[in-house]
């Protein structure tokens, strides 16, 4: 009953509305959750975020404002509504305004085909995953918007880069969601929540629990990373390095928005794994199954937000070309062994022989591409030479 | 005349001027911009029509690569330095409206002499991305194998193309 | 093995974050207001003057020998001699300042006043919550602020104030000493 309060408050809300416009008000009714709901988590996120920094680096986040800090992102909202909004003499003033609209519109999209729980899906689209991955893609053309209409070679350079990366770590995220899409048969995210919903003891069926599944899911996580510019990735924003780079040129709201816009991105990345590896909103273990579907669907998100702030907070950042390198040379051959390693543990039959195929392969794989992407350069032992 | 829906109207309408401003505007990155809208709204018709596969990956390939492939195409040659006005012509441009004109009355004569508007055959079955991948991969999986070498060609031969370059410049 | 730093990495990450919940050493931070650290004892900020006793007119060390005001680097010193004198500690008549301002917002604490003076008048207070909202006069200490009593300076540098205290008490001695002989001798 817990588990479909969202739907039942829904169909009793639209039973009130006249007949004639009953398609709008679910539309509507449907669409206002999502709305209301990741806005508030970002606010969260950013408390979230930089008070485990802070407990990381050895020191308090923000805690004057509210209690332990947790109204602070009400003291940054008003900041930043109430900064002076400069827009440079010699920008390009529509491409400058609609850069973090765009961004924002296709921020919100990829919500539409996240399972939150069950019968929880805004848009049952059957090709839901590769609707996920179009919107996606349409957000780099945002990033490049923003910076070229800065007129600032900076911000330019920024905005390339995060293009190259957005473009280069698509490939990875790609073909390690193909191995679930492979074994799955689907691409309705829904089908491939319910395809991970079995118990076999007290393992849930969670692809992450297989060889290729947890390969897989680490290819996606940190591909997911690059693609919304975190750390250690975040070359493009790189706070040291070219300041803000690609919205350099943005101040107060704009920049709220772009902040927004690139912490919606990371939830919904984050939605898509929990759907692909993490099965959706199922539980994890066969007596939890009382506690409602949307609740662990946000118990995850919260995890793997959790994730992205511990990385953060631990890896410096990657330079340009260590970044492509990684993507290209590394992640792309390991993300084609666990579509081969997903196959075989499809045609092999139940038991230890496909466990141990699949392994084999991506240890293997593992193995002969890691001994590629480590420092080829033998830095020679130092040596000192002293005056007389 | 089937009655257009307000959704096909609009989108029909965001497509053709964003590809008129992708003609008519000065700023190269601009037309570069609008021409991504254009393809955008291609691809949500594609996708008002129930073509899901073909709409979304429409979205996914132009918008998302071959748009930022011309933007960049743009950046890194010499379009980029502000809005250099592109060469304007003096008078009416006679040969464009011939062709123009020429294209466009082939076009409306093939669609309305075509037999989809003079009779409403059975309803195609939709093309689910599992028919889709049925038929590349058991009827058509030779013309498949074709377009990946080819697209290994050319991936090759621009890495090439690349690396002879750096090596000119060493 | 690729990514064993990587995890090593995380792992005391971890460790640090949940080592700042139950130890001390691993959350350093003090929260300003409510909780300050001790000040070390060498500390210093701005200069004071000192008096003894309980009169800061009476009791004021300076001289106004004006060593301190040509010795400042900024020259944020301005000192006017008395027309008259008043006895010092060991009865000698000496001049006392009537106008003694140090302007703090050009002062850069290098302490080369307290260096040179040589009748140990002017010594560095260790205060630092000093912000006013007055950019001008609130910045410009006259002698009245300046004057702090000896007490005061035994309190914030314990050892320097010992120090001096016992060449103070000698000099007196040797004074009292050298008066002697002339009150024995008559």
């Amino acid at each position: 009953m817990l588990d479909q309060v969202f739907v039942l408050l829904k169909h009793w809300l639209l039973g009130y509305s006249p007949a004639a416009i009953q398609p709008e008000v679910s539309i509507l009714l449907t669409i206002l959750p999502i709305l209301l709901v990741f806005p508030v988590l970002f606010a969260l996120t950013t408390v979230l975020e930089r008070k485990g920094l802070g407990r990381i680096q050895n020191r308090y986040g923000p805690n004057r404002v509210g209690f332990y800090g947790i109204l602070q992102p009400m003291a940054d909202a008003l900041k930043s509504l109430t900064k002076e909004d400069i827009v440079p003499a010699s920008a390009d003033r529509a491409v400058h305004f609609l850069a973090p609209l765009v961004l924002l519109a296709v921020a919100f999209l990829p919500y539409a085909v996240l399972p939150i729980g069950r019968n929880m899906i805004a848009a049952n689209l059957d090709a839901g995953v590769l609707f996920f991955f179009a919107i996606g893609a349409i957000s780099e053309l945002s990033v490049f918007m923003a910076g070229w209409s800065s007129r600032n070679k900076y911000s330019l350079l920024g905005a390339m880069r995060a293009v190259a990366q957005m473009i280069s770590y698509e490939v990875p995220l790609l073909l390690s969601s193909i191995a679930v899409i492979m074994a799955a048969g689907s691409l309705n995210t829904v089908e491939i929540v319910n395809k991970q919903a079995g118990f076999s003891g007290i393992f849930p069926h969670w692809y992450v629990l297989t060889p290729w599944g947890f390969a897989g899911f680490v290819l996606f996580m940190i591909a997911a990373t690059a693609e919304t510019n975190r750390s250690p990735f975040d070359l493009p924003e790189g706070e040291s390095e070219i300041i803000a780079g690609y919205y350099l040129e943005y101040s107060g709201f704009k920049f709220a928005l772009f902040f927004l816009g690139e912490y919606l991105g990371m939830f919904a990345i984050s939605g898509l794994g929990i759907t692909l590896f993490l099965g959706g909103w199922g539980a994890p273990l066969p007596f939890l199954t009382w506690v409602p579907s949307w609740i662990w669907f946000f118990a995850k998100l919260l995890g793997l937000i959790i994730g992205f702030i511990w990385v953060r907070g631990t890896l410096p950042r990657l330079r340009m070309d260590q970044l492509m390198n990684f993507a290209w040379k590394f992640m792309l051959p390991m993300a084609l062994v666990v579509v081969v390693s997903a196959g075989a543990w499809r045609f092999l039959p139940q038991g230890v022989t496909r466990w141990l195929v699949s392994t084999l392969l991506l240890a293997v794989a593992y193995a002969l591409l890691a001994r590629g992407v480590e420092t080829r350069n033998k830095i020679a032992k130092r040596t000192y030479r002293f005056a007389e | 005349m089937r009655q257009m829906s307000a959704a096909f109207l609009i989108l029909a309408i965001v497509t053709m001027i964003a590809a008129c401003a992708a003609m008519t505007l000065r700023g190269l990155v601009h037309c570069a911009l609008a021409l991504a809208v254009a393809f955008a709204g291609i691809g949500t018709l594609y996708l008002s029509l129930g073509a899901q596969f073909l709409g979304l990956a429409q979205l996914l390939v132009y918008v998302g690569a071959i748009a930022v492939l011309i933007v960049f195409v743009i950046l890194l040659t010499r379009g980029g330095d502000g809005d250099a006005s592109p060469l304007i012509p003096t008078g009416l441009p006679i040969t464009g409206i011939v062709v123009a004109t020429t294209i466009l009355a082939l076009l409306a004569w093939a669609v309305f002499h075509s037999f989809a508007m003079h009779s409403l055959g059975p309803p195609a079955t939709p093309a689910t991305v599992r028919e889709l991948g049925t038929v590349l991969m058991a009827e058509y999986v030779l013309p498949l194998e074709v377009i990946g070498l080819m697209l290994t060609a050319a991936l090759i031969g621009a890495v090439v193309v690349a690396m002879k370059e750096k090596q000119d410049t060493q | 093995m690729l990514g064993l730093g990587i995890i090593k990495g995380l792992v005391e990450t971890a460790r640090n974050f949940l080592g700042s919940f139950v130890d001390k050493k691993r959350l350093v931070t003090v929260q300003f207001p409510e909780e300050r650290l001790p000040v070390a004892e060498a500390a210093r900020n701005f200069p004071f003057l000192i008096y003894d006793g309980v009169d800061p007119e009476q009791g004021l060390r300076c001289v106004a020998c004006q060593i301190c005001e040509k010795e400042c680097p900024p020259r944020c010193i301005t000192i006017e001699k008395s027309k008259d004198k008043k006895p010092d500690f060991v009865g000698k008549q000496q001049f006392y300042p009537a106008v003694f301002d140090i302007d703090v917002s050009v002062c850069m604490s290098c302490q080369i006043c307290v260096e040179v003076c040589p009748f140990d008048a002017i010594r560095m207070d260790n205060e630092f919550e000093l912000s006013t909202t007055d950019r001008f006069g609130g910045l410009l200490w006259t002698k009245e602020k300046l004057a702090r009593p000896n007490e005061y300076y035994e309190a914030i540098h314990p050892t320097e104030a010992a120090e001096v205290e016992a060449r103070r008490a000698e000099e007196k001695a040797q004074a009292e000493a050298k008066k002697q002989p002339s009150a024995v001798t008559q």
